[in-house]
C-alpha cells in the first residue's frame, strides 16, 4: 500500500526538493502533503491519515520541537514516524528532539541518498 | 564566561559551511577569495540581499549577497528548474541558501559561545540599497567566485550587552524551571 506523506518546512524550495527525493526514493509513495509550520502539519494530520513525517525545526509559529511534542502527545500519532531534516545542529536541539521521541534526524545540506537512508530505515 | 570570536575562525568556519552546502545541495564548485573587513560605509548596491539573525552571548546577523543572474543560477541547481527572472521560487531559495549556510555556521559559533539562536532569514532585492548595522559595527565580508561571478556571506556580531535576558530561551521543552 503506497505510503502517504507530510512534509513540514517553511522554505518552500526545501518543501519541493524533499517531494523530489521521496518521488525518486525506491519506495511505494502515495499522495505527499505539504504545511509551512506546524499549525498547519497539525491541521493537515487531522485532515489525512499520513505514514511518515518529515519536519524541519525552526519556523514561525509552532517549530518543529513543538510539533513533534504534540504527535507524540497524541494517541493517533504517538506511533507515526517523524524524521527532522534541519539545520539546527546545536546537541541541546538534537537532544530535545530525540528525547521528544523523533524516529531519525537529518541535517541540512544533506544529499538525497542521506534521506533515502534514513527512509528505508522507518518505513 | 569571557567568549571571544576569533577572526581567522570565523571566516574558516564560514567557507567550509559555504563550500559544503554549495557542493551537497547545489553540486557547484566555489572558489574562496580573500576575506576582509567592511569598515568604511558600503557604495550602493544592486542584487540579492539575504539577512539572517543570530542571538546569544554574542548578537548580530549574517547574510548572503550576489547578483540576480546568480540567484538564479542557485535556484536553478536547488530546485533543477530554469529560472530566467527573479521570482518568488527564486527568493525563496536564496533564502534557505541563507539559513543552511549561516545555519551551520551558528552551530560551529556555538561550540565557543555557546547556545544561540536563528532567526528566520528575510530577503531583499533591488537596486541602489546600502545596509547599515546599528553602532557602525564592522561586517566581515567572505567572498566567493562561482561560475565567474562572485557572491559573498558577510558577518557582523558584537557582544550581547544583556545575554541572561536570553536564558528562558534555551530551556529544553519539558522542563520546568
Amino acid at each position: 500500500m503506497p505510503l502517504d506523506v507530510l512534509i513540514v518546512d517553511d522554505s518552500a524550495a526545501i518543501r519541493k526538493i524533499l517531494q523530489r527525493v521521496l518521488r525518486q526514493a525506491e519506495m511505494s509513495i502515495g499522495e505527499v502533503f505539504e504545511a509551512g509550520d506546524g499549525v498547519e502539519a497539525l491541521a493537515s494530520l487531522k485532515e489525512h491519515k499520513v505514514g511518515l513525517v518529515l519536519s524541519d525545526i525552526n519556523m514561525p509559529n509552532m517549530d518543529g520541537l513543538q510539533l513533534l511534542s504534540q504527535i507524540r502527545g497524541s494517541a493517533d500519532w504517538k506511533n507515526l514516524p517523524v524524521l527532522m531534516i534541519t539545520t539546527e545542529g546545536s546537541q541541546n536541539k538534537v537532544l530535545e528532539a530525540v528525547n521528544l521521541g523523533a524516529s531519525g534526524y537529518v541535517r541540512k545540506p544533506f544529499t538525497a541518498d542521506q534521506i533515502k537512508e534514513k527512509l528505508v530505515g522507518l518505513v | 564566561m569571557e567568549e571571544k570570536i576569533d577572526r581567522d575562525h570565523l571566516v574558516a568556519i564560514a567557507r567550509h559551511a559555504t563550500t559544503d552546502v554549495f557542493s551537497t545541495m547545489l553540486g557547484m564548485e566555489i572558489e574562496p577569495l580573500e576575506a576582509y573587513a567592511e569598515t568604511e560605509p558600503p557604495v550602493a548596491a544592486a542584487g540579492i540581499l539575504s539577512l539572517i539573525g543570530f542571538a546569544g552571548t554574542w548578537v548580530g546577523n549574517g547574510s548572503f549577497f550576489c547578483t540576480a543572474p546568480m540567484a538564479c543560477s542557485i535556484a536553478d541547481a536547488l530546485l533543477m528548474a530554469e529560472h530566467h527572472t527573479v521570482d518568488e521560487e527564486v527568493l525563496d531559495a536564496m533564502a534557505e541558501m541563507t539559513n543552511m549556510i549561516l545555519g551551520n555556521v551558528k552551530t560551529e559559533l556555538e561550540a565557543v559561545l555557546g547556545p544561540m539562536l536563528l532567526s528566520i532569514p528575510t530577503v531583499l532585492y533591488g537596486r541602489n540599497f546600502v545596509k547599515r548595522s546599528l553602532g557602525k559595527r564592522e561586517w566581515i565580508v567572505i567572498p566567493f567566485n562561482c561560475k565567474e561571478e562572485r557572491f559573498e556571506i558577510q558577518i557582523c556580531m558584537a557582544p550581547n550587552p544583556n545575554p541572561e535576558g536570553l536564558r528562558s530561551c534555551f530551556r529544553p521543552y519539558g522542563v520546568h524551571a
